[in-house]
């Protein structure tokens, strides 16, 4: 029928013009010279104004980082990475960092508010919605390439004793509680990317909750890279005591630009006794064009300990953006009856590649673990779903379930599942499901009878495979990521 | 993407000797092949769960050019003596990787050559991906030949493989075999590894079945205590043609069965399901790479491991859907009951899609036997060995009803309750 | 005037597993506005595919005849777009959904359609005001609005369900494809009140079923026989009577 040829054109028409967050920030920066070496670290460290045993740190993990070789096994495929071709650090310039949000340079300010990151916080407050009741402020960390450029309601958290700061600045303030927890989770050599970003890791979040204390509002870092031919190596560490509890959001955007840029993250969480981390994630890094040119590399290394008893880490990730993503936010269970989970939705299209999924390692008794992964492959992406659920000989009593499902729109994509099930203990219990299928005509025509464009449609259905992931986002994420999904995959029917 | 590293020092040195005097391109092509990788160790992808260190350190000989006879007229008796409808049937048997004509009784339907007579190697395996293949093309010495015409229903064939090898004997045979079904034909192929004490058994069997024929495979690995047995099965199938594959590893301290099943065109369907039923020490690998490479395809796969003592599982099964292979349908599952605290099962279920109207789905579970299903039989008065062995045999019951051949699903559960004793942890 | 809808000479095939199936053959149909008519005939008739056509459905290939539709040439339209024209399809069997919520399904419905009729969007709290009156008067259960669109539903729900939808799209022709529900009377009287409240100057039905039963609740202006993919015999509401009692081979031996 000529109908569908025409619906089919006009959704060509969309294209991927759709990246909404590519444009660019004019401001003057302070640049560190391009590649890596001893005097580039020590830069970075003396411009953070760090302690010697920082340094020293820093310098181990580059020496280890020379000796290792970047992984092969992934399922994506890129030219070699010129280490050397990198700036490793980039910050807007100013005379010292900003005390408070008036002292913030008004560009930033301006960056943020054009991307919907509300960096005032009376402007907060504003936003009621009728009959919901009060919506709860979020604190704020603004990352921009290698700086935090403002942390918001700070005082609110002191008070209700949370340390909530850039990273560089705990290292200063809070020495003790960094040292002791800074890559023990993630050892610097635990991979090629965690020893890059142990060497040259430059800002980031810190967040420490002590005991007993319900982190009295979410938490969010907003992370921004903005300068030309920059990785962003950014850090994060979140300790919370023994009953205590955080919620924690991750956002990131990027110019659209026609080269490659990385993204080397390392977040280290630690929860203790009865301890609860909740720590989501909106990724949304520029995926390159139609064509496949330009777009991030996110190669990232996220591990949660669940130190103690009864404490529990939850990952919730929504992956739309970034040319090639490389992330398997993973949870060591070692105290007893303590509980991870793992919800994920990756989007690919175009020519994005994902390799993504989680570990559970099971080292306590009673420890339990979930897992939902939806993968959407469109265009002429590929998405993989890699995981590992390990059950060691102590673990009795440990449970898993694992649901994989994935959905291809289109024949010209892929879609994987390699899960890895390794169990030790027979008082286990593992169970692992995985489904790959379409979009059904029957659903699409159901929809579009009613009035539904083919978009709107496939949105609909898209957000309904979702659904399981996306009730886990905190209400102003879930609305965010269900637009995203939308906008991610516009062009991708017919 | 492995990577594979050489590693001369490695388990390929134990056949350095017998690979310098091979002759003929295809087998000097393997051993280059060989030189170049190695036999894979751990860190080779396909190998993650299981190593090649069983094979020990001395040097792999050839095997004597004679056999005992009566020791294998004695397993020849055993494995015949465990179904009373096997001595009926007619047999091909090998002993250490060599043809044994005064054990074998032919058929006519079926046409039997030897690999020793025609030094065919066939086309579906690959020496160049698969290190095992390749050092198989260098060194075999013998295997059978079968095909059976367009349209003849050659019914069932007992392949007898013998190893017998002494306690600390060191030699291993690598038979080659293949299996040619043309268009409509069909045959229930019962392969028995079977044997004693230590040995290397490294088969390769390259199959090919035609439109809409049908080859039923059941492949027993009841090998001797302490040898190695790693069989890779490449099979084709074309048009409306059936490959319907079961594996037992019951015997043997290393156990391998490797299926590439390639779905060549439209409406063909593959199964390849198995049973490990595993103690002590010993190691059971069922690996399997189901590529569908047609549209309308079914693939079907159940795999059910029972593990005691020491024991370790391992199972590795692929799907691959190429973009053209539309409609597809596969399922999979694999599931493992562990008896013992010291057993473990690796699993790897791996769905590998580049075509987007199609049905795939995989499964896998770990647990132990149900206590509540326990005490529920015992206190109905079974005792307890009993109601364990009871609900083992029930975990294990559907997967070899897959077994079309009455006979073959008779000898599967014969050797399957020979094994014994499984009520008490090892 | 010009006719409502104006059918006429349709010819429509299907390719399935590959061979292609001439389904419709010279449909030839007009129904005035303001008028139910129903269409009856035995099983592979093409009464089905006739419904699917009229909405849009990919699978099928028009490969002659014309549809008018309030003087709009509808096979040139997008399944939405008929939609938003005012054609609503009553499925036989309603498609699942999973995880897709049914006020929130049918309230971006509604809007879609109100936003392509020129009409304001309804907010969240004034689309559940009226999502819930509707779903009262069907007498349906308050939670099935939170249910995911058909998951697990009965089969009296899911028709439930599809007059819902009916009552809120507002559609001014309605086909209703009956041909498997004629067993469950309960739900015929769901479906045919769902029609009775809609019927007005300005809306038509066209409803296919071969059951008496639901043209007691559902009184019909127009009958139409179709067999072998044509339209062989029309008439009054007496026709369906005459149908229920001596069954259709006496038409269909006539007809040939």
């Amino acid at each position: 029928m000529p109908v569908a040829t025409e619906t089919k054109e006009a959704v060509e028409k969309l294209g991927q013009s759709t990246y909404k967050w590519g444009f660019e920030t004019d401001i003057e920066m302070d640049l560190a010279p391009k590649g890596l070496n001893e005097d580039i670290i020590r830069l970075i460290s003396s411009r953070k104004e760090e302690p010697g045993w920082m340094l020293e740190w820093r310098l181990a993990a580059f020496r280890t980082w020379q000796s290792m070789e970047d992984p092969k096994w992934a399922k994506v495929s890129y030219p070699p990475i010129d280490y050397q071709d990198i700036h490793y650090y980039a910050a807007p310039r100013s005379k010292a960092g900003p005390k408070s949000l008036d002292e913030v340079d008004p560009a930033l300010l301006k960056t943020y508010e054009k991307l919907g990151i509300p960096l005032h916080e009376q402007a907060l407050l504003a936003g009621v919605e009728p009959g919901e009741g009060e919506r709860l402020p979020v604190a704020v960390d603004a990352v921009f390439d290698s700086v935090s450029v403002a942390t918001t309601f700070r005082k609110t958290l002191a008070e209700a004793g949370v340390i909530f700061c850039p990273i560089s600045e705990a290292i200063r303030e809070h020495p003790d509680l960094v040292r002791r927890y800074l890559g023990s989770v993630v050892p610097a050599g635990d991979n090629f990317y965690s020893a890059l970003n142990s060497a040259v890791f430059t800002d980031g979040s810190f967040v420490y909750v002590p005991k007993g204390v319900r982190c009295p509002m979410e938490l969010s870092t907003y992370f921004r890279i903005n300068a030309r031919n920059t990785g962003q190596f950014e850090r994060t560490l979140i300790v919370v005591e023994e009953g205590a509890s955080v919620s924690y959001l991750e956002g990131c955007t990027a110019p659209m630009r026609d080269e490659n840029q990385l993204h080397a993250a390392v977040v280290e969480l630690v929860a203790m006794d009865d301890a609860s981390i909740k720590y989501s994630t909106v990724q949304n890094w520029y995926p390159g064009d139609e064509e496949g040119r330009g777009g991030i590399y996110n190669f990232v290394t996220k591990r949660g300990a669940c130190r103690g008893a009864r404490s529990k880490i939850s990952w919730t990730q929504v992956e739309t953006g970034s040319a090639i993503t490389w992330k398997y936010p993973s949870c060591i269970l070692q105290g007893e009856g303590s509980v991870g989970e793992f919800y994920s939705v990756a989007v690919t299209n175009n020519c994005q590649q994902a390799d993504t999924g989680t570990k559970m390692i099971h080292l306590g008794r009673n420890t339990r673990s979930t897992i939902i992964a939806k993968t959407i492959s469109a265009g002429r992406s590929d998405s993989t779903y890699r995981g590992l659920v390990r059950v060691q000989p102590k673990a009795s009593g440990a449970r898993n379930f694992t649901q994989c499902d994935s959905l291809l729109i289109g024949d010209k994509c892929g879609a994987h599942t390699v899960p890895y099930i390794e169990c030790r203990n027979m008082a286990a219990r593992v169970e692992h499901e995985a489904t790959t299928s379409k979009i059904s005509e029957d659903q699409l025509f159901y929809c579009r009878q009613r009035g539904l464009s083919e978009e709107d449609a496939v949105g609909l259905i898209v957000n309904g495979f979702c659904r399981d992931v996306l009730k886990e986002l905190p209400m102003e994420f879930a609305v965010e990521a269900q637009k995203l999904l939308q906008i991610s995959l516009e062009g991708s029917v017919g | 993407m492995n990577t594979i590293s050489p590693d001369r020092s490695g388990p390929l040195a134990l056949f350095s000797q017998r690979l310098e005097g091979v002759a003929g391109a295809e087998r000097q092509q393997a051993v280059a092949a060989l030189q170049r990788v190695g036999l894979p160790s751990r860190r080779v992808e396909a190998w993650k769960y299981t190593a090649l260190r069983a094979l020990g350190q001395t040097s792999l000989a050839a095997p004597a050019a004679t056999y005992d006879v009566m020791a294998a007229r004695a397993v020849l008796d055993d494995v015949l003596a465990a179904q009373d409808t096997l001595a009926g049937l007619p047999r091909l048997v090998f002993v250490n990787g060599r043809h044994a004509p005064e054990l074998s009784v032919l058929s006519e339907a079926i046409k039997v050559t030897f690999f020793v007579d025609t030094l065919r190697f066939g086309t579906a395996a690959a020496p160049d991906r698969d290190p095992l293949v390749a050092l198989n093309t260098a060194l075999a010495e013998d295997g059978a030949q079968m095909q059976v015409e367009a349209g003849v229903d050659a019914g069932a064939l007992l392949l007898l493989s013998i190893g017998l090898g002494g306690q600390d004997s060191t030699f291993s045979f690598h038979p080659r075999h293949a299996v040619v079904l043309e268009a409509g034909a069909r045959l229930a192929l019962l392969c028995v590894q079977a044997g004693q004490g230590a040995y290397f058994h490294n088969p390769v069997t390259d199959i090919s079945v035609g439109n809409g024929a049908a080859l039923e495979h059941v492949t027993l690995q009841l090998e001797g205590d302490a040898a190695v047995s790693l069989g890779t099965v490449y099979a084709n199938v074309a048009g409306e043609g059936v490959y319907d594959s079961f594996a037992l590893g019951v015997d043997g301290l290393l156990l391998r069965h490797e299926v590439h099943a390639r779905l060549g065109a439209s409406r063909a369907a593959v199964h390849v399901n198995g049973v490990q039923r595993l103690g002590a020490t010993q190691v059971g690998d069922m690996t399997s790479v189901i590529t569908h490479a047609a549209p309308d395809c079914i693939s079907r796969q159940t795999v059910r491991n029972v593990l005691d003592g020491h024991a370790r599982g391992v199972f590795q099964g692929k799907v691959l859907v190429e973009q053209i292979a539309q409609k597809t349908d596969g399922y999979q599952m694999n599931q493992a009951l562990l008896l013992s605290p010291d057993a473990e099962i690796d699993a790897k279920p791996e769905l590998e899609i580049y075509a987007d109207d199609v049905r795939c789905s995989h499964g896998a579970t770990v647990g132990a036997l149900d206590d509540e299903q326990l005490f529920y039989l015992r206190s109905r008065g079974v005792p307890e060995a009993q109601a364990r062995q009871m609900l083992i045999e029930a975990f294990l019951d559907e997967t070899l009803a897959l077994i079309a051949h009455e006979g073959a699903q008779a000898l599967c559960r014969a050797m399957l309750a020979r094994k014994g004793g499984v009520g008490a942890s090892a | 005037m010009s006719q409502f809808l104006e059918i006429s000479g349709l010819n429509a095939r299907i390719d399935a597993d590959g061979q292609e199936k001439q389904i419709l053959r010279g449909v030839d149909l007009s129904i005035p506005p303001g008028e139910v008519h129903v269409i009856m005939g035995p099983n592979g008739s093409g009464k089905s595919t006739l419904s699917y056509v009229l909405a849009g459905r990919e699978d099928y290939e028009v490969t002659a005849g014309s549809v008018l539709f309030k003087g709009q040439d509808l096979l040139a339209m997008a399944p939405e777009e008929r939609a938003a024209a005012g054609l609503f399809l009553a499925f036989q069997s309603p498609v699942e959904l999973p995880g897709v919520n049914n006020a929130n399904f049918l309230r971006t419905a509604v809007n879609a359609v109100r936003r392509a009729r020129g009409q304001e969007e309804l907010d969240a709290v004034a689309f559940l005001k009226l999502a819930r009156e509707a779903a009262k008067t069907l007498s349906m259960a308050p939670d099935m609005l939170k249910r995911n669109v058909n998951v697990g539903f009965s089969g009296g729900e899911k028709k439930r369900n599809e007059v819902l939808q009916m009552t809120l799209l507002q559609p001014s022709f309605a086909i209703l494809d009956e041909t498997d529900s004629g067993l469950d009377v309960d739900a015929l009287r769901v479906v045919a009140e769902g029609v009775n409240r809609l019927r007005a100057p300005t809306f038509s039905a066209l409803v296919i079923t071969h059951h008496q039963k639901l043209l007691d609740y559902l009184v019909p202006d127009r009958i139409h026989v179709m067999a072998r993919g044509r339209i062989i015999l029309s008439g009054g509401p007496e026709l369906a009577r005459q149908i229920d009692q001596e069954g259709y081979a006496k038409f269909l031996s006539e007809a040939a």
